[in-house]
């Protein structure tokens, strides 16, 4: 019974996320057609002649009237056909597939960091609410989350790569290499990426956690004469989870977004810097699909995250 | 004299708020021997629950302190214990259920987790045997279904069954003194009555003393032995349950009594006392109950009434009164 809900559940979900994905789509679309002037002439650049402007204009359907050129660009997308790239010689799909892992593993490992870390620190916080334990962890995710990024990534190469001489200052080693130089290469920027998201993390956690602790059923559990571990750690963070889950779905979505600096910074080939030198090369149409699939892979976490948060609450299962 | 089970003697128990701290619970004095069953009783303020909850230590240690008072189990004052020493008695030698049955339960765990994790705890019991006992446990305290309850969340249950899985909980272990705080009031007449039975009932099988908390003198009657009524933090009067119904004496008393509801009488409307009760912040030099007492008198707002000796196993903190019946029986 429990498993038909579930199944029920998820599947609604998915429905839901239907209109979401064309709304993108068509927003995706109209990221092209709303440039300032000519995007023929844009993409063809100033200097081009007027046959190769045109040439450019028929590549890309401008020709056609705007119902026709969106449901060419919809009609495309449902056979899985993003476009192709200007510069590159590549499909849409093939160079962010080829840059997806450098970006994924990135953001991957940044919310490996933080999750245990920004749970910790928001439920020790919690936990020792109004004692200077909660001022001091307070006050360090409060730097967390304003400290710019592309800052405290130069002070990070300059102290661990050129100082320490610990990680490599710039450049991915692919996991195919090794997983050491792998991890090597991607540690500071994860961590540096993660550290924004520790420090929302901990807020999140730590409000989570203040709610949770004046519950009555953790005056049971002590009550019950469980330690202070068990009462914190499985009875309220239990409960804490069902909030801090949806907080990860934004995180995963932020670390990506944040990703394109910190790809910048440290030369990282994936999905960020990608984009930086589409539009730097004014390559419209690896930008727009790019752009496309960032926003599927978007609706996909948030997607995952809901039905983890049914997952994690029974009274959301059962209903 | 043999040594009762619980015995709390001039607790003070005050609260931090913005204003400063103040006493919610001030000079209480109670004992509950083997076996016996307790009343508390006192409208909602009264500093019942905060009585209660001292004798465990689950206030919030931050903004709690007890300046004064000692709390002595079985020879030991619990006031001094900390941390693992409590916790071995949380729960198995003297343990607690609370008003709300909603709230009380954890919402994500199941409740099988939630009782096999007492037995885990006190007596070591995990796995299968856990289980079994859990499944036990349901029965003793008449789940239907037990087997198939155990697995279920909370929220599937009623309000009575999720009191009976409170209290499933709280008898696990076999405690000697059972603290049931208010554990009818938020259910249905019917229920209640079903509850106070199953608690009686379990009372006798599994040789516990209880303590039963309750702002309704009718449930205390039914149940207690020996009632203590408090007011705005402080015990007024203290009388087995006979005698007290019999010959009240303190005006709050003879108030609470005439409050209950009586089967056999028409009255239209039952009696209340006029007046509030006064929260910890309110300072009244003298008596607490002289702002809303019939009879007070001058005296009663000048000094703070001390409990005084009525009868064999009564007493009350009312001189006037004290004096007046005093004279008219001898
Ligand atoms: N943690 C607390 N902080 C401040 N005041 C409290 C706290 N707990 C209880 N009080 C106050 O103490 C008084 C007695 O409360 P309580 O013991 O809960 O009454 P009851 O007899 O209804 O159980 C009330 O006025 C209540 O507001
Ligand atoms: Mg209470």
């Amino acid at each position: 019974m429990e498993e038909v809900a579930l199944i029920r559940i998820v599947a609604v979900k998915f429905l839901q996320a239907v209109p979401v994905i064309l709304i993108i789509s068509i927003l995706a679309f109209l990221l092209l057609s709303l440039l300032p002037g000519d995007p023929a002439l844009i993409i063809a650049g100033e200097q081009a002649s007027p046959a190769a402007v045109e040439q450019v204009r028929r590549q890309l359907g401008l020709d056609r009237s705007f119902l026709e050129q969106l449901g060419i660009w919809l009609f495309n997308l449902a056979q899985g056909n993003f476009g192709s790239s200007l510069v590159l010689n590549q499909s849409v799909l093939s160079a962010v597939a080829e840059r997806l892992p450098v970006t994924l593993s990135l953001a991957a490992l940044s919310i490996s960091f933080t999750i245990p870390v920004g749970v910790l620190l928001g439920s020790v916080a919690a936990y020792f609410r109004r004692t200077w334990i909660d001022s001091a962890v307070m006050t360090v995710a409060l730097l967390g989350v304003s400290i710019p990024a592309f800052w405290i990534a130069i002070l990070g190469v300059i102290l661990f790569s050129v100082q320490l001489g610990w990680v490599p200052s710039s450049g991915f080693t692919p996991i195919s290499q090794g997983v050491g130089p792998w991890f090597a290469s991607l540690a500071l920027p994860a961590l540096i990426l993660s550290l924004f998201q520790i420090g929302f993390l901990a807020r999140m956690t730590r409000s989570a956690m203040l709610d949770v602790l004046g519950q009555d059923y953790i005056r049971t559990a002590r009550a019950k004469g469980l330690s202070e571990w068990r009462t914190v750690g499985k009875h309220a963070l239990r409960n804490a989870l069902i909030l801090i889950i949806t907080a990860t779905g934004i995180l995963l979505s932020a670390a990506i977004g944040g990703s394109v600096i910190i790809e910048q910074v440290f030369a990282l080939p994936g999905i960020g810097r990608m984009v930086v030198q589409a539009i730097l090369a004014r390559d419209y149409p690896l930008v727009q699909g790019t752009m496309l699939i960032l926003g599927f892979t978007f609706v996909m976490i948030n997607l995952i995250v809901d039905i983890l948060y049914t997952l994690a609450d029974p009274r959301v299962r059962h209903d | 004299m043999i040594m009762p089970l619980l015995s709390v003697r001039n607790l003070t128990v005050q609260f931090r708020v913005d204003s400063g701290w103040v006493t919610a619970v001030d000079d209480v004095s109670l004992d509950v021997g083997e076996g016996d069953c307790v009343g508390i009783v006192g409208e909602s303020g009264s500093g019942k629950s905060v009585t209660a909850l001292s004798i465990l230590q689950l206030h919030q240690r931050a903004t709690t302190r007890i300046p004064s008072g000692t709390i002595t189990y079985q020879g030991q004052d619990l006031l001094r214990e900390r941390g693992s020493t409590m916790r071995r008695i949380r729960g198995s030698e003297i343990a607690m259920i609370f008003q709300d049955p909603m709230s009380s339960l954890n919402p994500v765990l199941t409740i099988a987790d939630q009782i096999s994790e007492t037995l885990r705890q006190h007596q070591g019991l995990t796995g299968v045997a856990a289980r079994k006992r859990v499944v036990e446990l349901l029965g003793l305290v008449r789940i239907p279904d037990a087997t198939r309850r155990a697995d279920d969340y909370p929220h599937r249950l009623s309000g009575g069954m999720r009191q009976r899985v409170m209290i499933a909980m709280a008898i696990a272990c076999k405690p000697r003194l059972l603290i049931a705080d208010e554990p009818t009031t938020a259910l249905d007449v019917t229920i209640q009555a079903q509850i106070l039975e199953l608690l009686r009932d379990l009372r006798k099988e599994l040789k516990m003393s209880v303590m039963l908390i309750s702002h309704d003198l009718g449930v205390i009657a039914e149940f207690a032995q020996s009632v203590i009524v408090m007011y705005a933090g402080r015990v007024v009067e203290e009388a087995p349950v006979a005698q007290l119904f019999r010959r009240p004496v303190h005006p709050y008393t003879v108030g609470l009594i005439a409050a209950v509801p009586k089967l056999d009488s028409d009255a239209p409307r039952l009696a209340t006392i006029a007046g509030r009760i006064p929260g910890p912040q309110e300072i009244i030099v003298g008596c607490r109950f002289s702002p809303r007492c019939a009879l007070v008198q001058p005296r009663c707002r000048d000094e703070p009434p001390l409990m005084q000796p009525v009868s064999d196993g009564q007493s009350a903190r009312c001189p006037p009164r004290i004096l007046v019946l005093g004279e008219r029986h001898g």
